[in-house]
């Protein structure tokens, strides 16, 4: 069995992977349930810069990157970024109970499989999308990562108006 | 102390920190309980008995995309979703092989197969592996080519 070759990386944090590349390819709409009642269409946020975030209640990278997340919206959120979180949880409950304990400063969706579809297939978390103030998406970030990451790509986007 | 020992010595604690690190989620699951995904693949492709096999992470992941007959048993790390797996073994023979996955996140961050698998082994099954995933389901099953499916 090829198991006990698996190598020391597997511990570690996920590193970025080629699927992390430049996108600039069109974000894709899409109209969802906030979890505190109405909705979310994604378009409707064209001029900024957007960080969407497709995470789990239950994900361990993903409660890592959320103080990261909540610092980035309230350090850039007057110059343009709009943080959204999509949640892939199964049920509304844990993620109300979380976005109070993290004291989550950005809205949040339930996400679908369809949408997922529609960015490629979220199958495993977190990924997150860089999108830019023309709706593109600049980058995908695979995995645990680094804020400083997200925090240069949303500081290169942000000038451009 | 000889200089030359001291590094020596020093380099010898960083590779024990290092492999405990690596293998602290491993040695929650037994190597040999571990199934890799090719070894799976050959199995499902084979005329040999196929595994029960059931995803325990969420069921929108299981939904864009998950194993060929494999069946969503609720995400193991709540307590709803072991129960949703206890109800659908109980009347099985417990030397049923059977096969857990899930790929919600890497590895050492997977919050549900080792539940999972704790719950089995409690209820006495003893022929239970557990899919190992080092990353995710997409990068590690569905971008190889593997055998997938959508949908319920």
């Amino acid at each position: 069995m090829g198991v006990g070759v698996y190598s020391y990386r597997h511990s570690q944090r996920s590193q970025p992977t080629s699927a992390n590349a430049k996108q600039h390819r069109p974000a894709p709409d899409f109209t969802l349930p906030l979890i505190d009642g109405g909705q979310l269409q994604l378009s409707s946020y064209r001029g900024k810069v957007v960080l969407l975030d497709f995470w789990a209640t239950w994900c361990v990278p993903c409660r890592e990157e959320t103080p990261h997340f909540v610092e980035l919206q309230q350090k850039y959120g007057g110059q343009g970024l709009q943080i959204i979180g999509v949640s892939m949880d199964d049920s509304t409950d844990p993620v109300h109970t979380f976005y109070q304990q993290f004291h989550m400063n950005y809205p949040v969706v339930m996400g679908t499989a369809d949408v997922g579809a529609a960015y490629g297939g979220v199958l495993g978390l977190p990924i997150a999308f860089i999108i830019d103030r023309d709706g593109l998406i600049y980058a995908k970030h695979i995995g645990a990562t680094d804020a400083a990451v997200f925090e240069k790509d949303i500081t290169t986007l942000l000038p451009a108006r | 102390m000889n200089p030359k020992k001291n590094i020596a010595l020093l380099f010898l604690f960083a590779v024990c920190l290092i492999s405990m690190e690596a293998f602290a989620q491993w040695s929650s699951i037994a190597p040999g309980r571990l199934i890799s995904a090719e070894d799976l693949v050959k199995l499902i492709q084979s005329d040999k008995d196929k595994p029960l096999m059931f995803q325990v992470g969420s069921h929108i992941l299981f939904l864009q995309a998950h194993i060929p007959g494999s069946e969503y048993a609720g995400a193991a790390a709540t307590e709803a979703g072991l129960q949703q797996l206890r109800k659908r073994v109980e009347s099985l023979p417990r030397n049923k092989f059977i096969v857990l996955y899930c790929g919600c996140c890497p590895w050492n961050h997977c919050p549900n197969v080792k539940p999972a698998d704790d719950a089995l082994h409690t209820m006495g099954f003893s022929n239970v592996k557990a899919l190992y995933i080092a990353d995710n389901f997409g990068t590690n099953w569905v971008a190889k080519g593997y055998p997938t499916a959508k949908g319920e």
